[in-house]
C-alpha cells in the first residue's frame, strides 16, 4: 500500500492514524476523515467549475467565429475570477412576493443536485465516493431533486415568466427521463450490474461499439435533462427572456449557472463512463490512479465538449415537436433497443466475444437502419400530404 | 445510544415532523414540498436499513414523479394556491380517535413483537441484494405471480390513459 497505487487510502489513513494520536475516538476520526474527503471533492469540483465557464465562452466564442475572453491574463484564463468578483459583489434582489424560504432553497438544491452525482463518479478504481450497486438508478434520482429545485424556483419568483420556464422545462425533464432510464439499463444488460464499477470493467470492448445507438439515446436524453439547446424551452430567451431563474441576481443566478455547466460536464463524465471505458485507456489505469484520473477528466471534456457543440450549432425545438419526439420516436426506440440488446445478451453471451460483439453491433446497425427507413417513408408520406396539390400543378407548368 | 440509533431518530423525528406541516400548510405548494420532505426521510429510512434500491426507487417515483406531478396539479388547477376556509370541519374528533385508536393498536403489536430488539444484520460482504432481489421478483417459488399481476394492472392503467386522453378525428 504506497501513495503511488493507492493515495486516497492513505491520506485517510494518515490523517486518522494522526487524529487517534491526539486522543479522538477512533469513530469520530474516520467521520471526520471522510468529512474533510468530501470537502475537497467539492472544492476540487468547485474550481473545475470556475474554468469551465471560460472553457465554455472560449468554445462558443470559437463556433461564432470570436475570440472570446482574451484580456485578463494568458488566453484570458483570469476573467471568469472577475466573473466571480462581480456576481458576489451585485446587489442581491428578491422580489415583494417571492416566497422567501423556496426562492433561496431552490439555488442550493439545483447546485447539490449536481454535486451529490460526484459520490458515485469512480475518478479511478480505488478512487470514488461510494460504489453503490444502484449507481444507473442514483443518476436518475438527484435528476428527480433538479426538476424539484426548477419548479421551485419558477414557482417562488412570483413572475409569469419564470413560472411559464419552470412549466415547459420540467415537462422536458420529466418526458426524457424515460429514454434515459431506457439507455441506462443498456450498460447494465451488457456488464450485468449497475454499479460503476463493474461497468467499466466489463467494457473488454468499449460498449459504444456494442450498442452505439444506447449511446446516442443516452447522449439525446442527457442534452434534454440538461436543457440546453436544442432542448433549451425553459430558458427561450427571445420569449421567456431567461425562463425559471429570471428573477434570481448575484450569486443565486451563479448557482444555477454554475451548477448548469458543472451538470454538463458531469454527464459527459458519464457518457464516458457508460460507453467509453471510463478511467480505462490501454491498461494505464492500472498503472496508478495519477493516470486513471487525466483520463476519465479527458473523456468528461470531450463529452463536455460534443454537448456544447450540439448546443451551439442546433437551432431551438418547438415544444410540441420536443414532446413528440420524444414519446412517438425515442421512448419506443429505446424500449425496443433495451428488449433487442437483452435478447441477443442471452443468445450470444456464452459463444465467443467476436461473434457476441459483431451480434450486438449488427442488432444495433439494423435497428438503426430500419428506424431511418421507417423516417423516411414517414416523412415522405408526410410531405406528400402537404404537397400532394400542388405537385401535378408544377408537373404540367413543366412540361 | 449508537450512531445509527442517533441517525434513526433525527431522520425520524424530522419525517415525521414534516408530515405534521403537510397536513396543517395553509399554502398547497408549501404542503406539497413538505410532503417532498416526507417522502425523502422515508427514503433515508430505506438506505439506513441497507435497502439501498428502495432508497433510490422511492426518491425516483415519490420525488421525481408523484411529488412533481402533485405541484403540478395544484398549479394548474387551482385560481387561488392558498386554502381558504377553516381548517377543521365538524368530525375531526372522529379522525383524531381513529388516528389514536390506529397509533396505539400499532404501539402494542410492536410491544409484544419478539424481534422488537433487533438491529439489522450487517450484510456479508460480497451479498448483492440488487441481484437477490431481481431474482425474487421473477423465480416461480417467490414473487413472480404478484410481480406479473402488478405489471398487468400497470398495463391496463397505461391502456386506459391513453384511450382516455385519445382524440378521435
Amino acid at each position: 500500500m504506497n501513495f503511488w497505487t493507492d493515495p486516497l487510502k492513505m491520506a485517510a489513513d494518515w490523517l486518522t492514524g494522526l487524529l487517534t494520536g491526539w486522543g479522538m475516538p477512533e469513530g469520530v476520526a474516520v467521520g471526520l476523515a471522510a468529512f474533510l474527503g468530501i470537502f475537497v471533492l467539492i472544492a476540487i469540483l468547485m474550481v473545475i467549475d470556475i474554468f469551465l465557464v471560460w472553457l465554455e465562452r472560449k468554445v462558443v466564442a470559437r463556433f461564432q467565429d470570436r475570440i472570446g475572453p482574451n484580456r485578463l491574463g494568458p488566453f484570458g484564463l483570469i476573467q471568469p475570477f472577475a466573473d466571480i468578483v462581480k456576481l458576489l459583489i451585485k446587489e442581491d434582489i428578491t422580489p415583494a412576493n417571492a416566497d422567501k424560504v423556496v426562492y433561496n432553497l431552490a439555488p442550493i438544491l439545483s447546485m447539490m443536485s449536481v454535486l451529490i452525482l460526484w459520490a458515485i463518479v469512480p475518478l479511478a478504481p480505488q478512487i470514488l465516493g461510494i460504489d453503490l450497486n444502484v449507481a444507473a438508478l442514483y443518476i436518475i434520482a438527484t435528476g428527480a431533486i433538479g426538476t424539484l429545485s426548477i419548479i421551485m424556483a419558477g414557482w417562488s419568483s412570483n413572475n409569469k415568466f419564470a413560472l411559464l420556464g419552470a412549466f415547459r422545462q420540467v415537462a422536458v425533464m420529466v418526458s426524457f427521463e424515460i429514454p434515459m432510464v431506457a439507455s441506462l439499463l443498456i450498460p447494465t444488460v451488457l456488464a450485468g450490474s449497475m454499479g460503476m464499477n463493474k461497468i467499466i470493467e466489463a467494457q473488454n470492448i468499449w460498449f459504444v461499439v456494442l450498442s452505439p445507438l444506447g449511446a446516442l439515446i443516452f447522449m439525446i436524453a442527457a442534452i434534454a435533462e440538461l436543457g440546453r439547446s436544442p432542448f433549451d424551452m425553459g430558458e427561450a430567451e427571445s420569449e421567456l427572456i431567461s425562463g425559471y431563474n429570471v428573477e434570481y441576481s448575484g450569486m443565486k443566478f451563479g448557482m444555477f449557472y454554475a451548477g448548469e455547466l458543472l451538470h454538463a460536464f458531469t454527464f459527459g463524465g458519464f457518457w464516458g463512463i457508460l460507453f467509453f471505458g471510463g478511467y480505462s485507456f490501454f491498461g494505464l489505469e492500472d498503472v496508478s490512479p495519477f493516470l486513471a484520473i487525466p483520463i476519465l477528466l479527458t473523456k468528461a471534456v470531450i463529452g463536455y465538449w460534443i454537448i456544447m457543440w450540439v448546443k451551439y450549432t442546433m437551432m431551438r425545438i418547438r415544444i410540441d415537436h420536443m414532446l413528440a419526439f420524444n414519446w412517438k420516436f425515442l421512448t419506443p426506440l429505446s424500449f425496443v433497443l433495451l428488449m433487442v440488446t437483452a435478447l441477443v445478451h442471452v443468445l450470444f453471451k456464452d459463444t465467443s466475444p467476436w461473434l457476441y460483439g459483431l451480434s450486438m453491433l449488427g442488432s444495433n446497425l439494423i435497428l438503426g437502419w430500419v428506424v431511418i427507413e421507417f423516417l423516411r417513408r414517414f416523412s415522405r408520406a408526410e410531405r406528400e400530404k402537404l404537397e400532394g396539390h400542388a405537385k401535378p400543378a408544377m408537373e404540367a407548368a413543366g412540361h | 445510544m449508537t450512531i445509527a440509533q442517533i441517525i434513526f431518530l433525527v431522520v425520524a423525528g424530522a419525517t415525521l415532523g414534516s408530515a405534521f406541516m403537510v397536513v396543517t400548510s395553509r399554502n398547497l405548494i408549501h404542503a406539497a414540498l413538505w410532503l417532498v420532505a416526507t417522502l425523502f426521510g422515508v427514503a433515508v429510512q430505506y438506505a439506513l436499513l441497507n435497502a439501498g434500491f428502495l432508497a433510490v426507487v422511492q426518491v425516483v417515483v415519490y420525488i421525481g414523479a408523484i411529488a412533481i406531478l402533485f405541484i403540478f396539479a395544484v398549479m394548474l388547477t387551482r385560481k387561488e394556491i392558498r386554502d381558504q376556509g377553516p381548517q377543521l370541519n365538524s368530525s375531526w374528533w372522529l379522525s383524531a380517535t381513529l388516528s389514536v385508536v390506529t397509533f396505539g393498536g400499532l404501539v402494542g403489536m410492536l410491544w409484544g413483537w419478539k424481534d422488537m430488539a433487533h438491529t439489522v444484520p450487517d450484510i456479508p460482504p460480497g451479498f448483492d441484494s440488487i441481484s437477490a432481489l431481481g431474482d425474487a421478483l421473477v423465480s416461480p417459488d417467490a414473487f413472480v405471480l404478484p410481480f406479473e399481476v402488478a405489471s398487468i394492472l400497470l398495463l391496463a392503467a397505461l391502456v386506459g390513459a391513453v384511450y382516455v386522453a385519445f382524440n378521435r378525428k
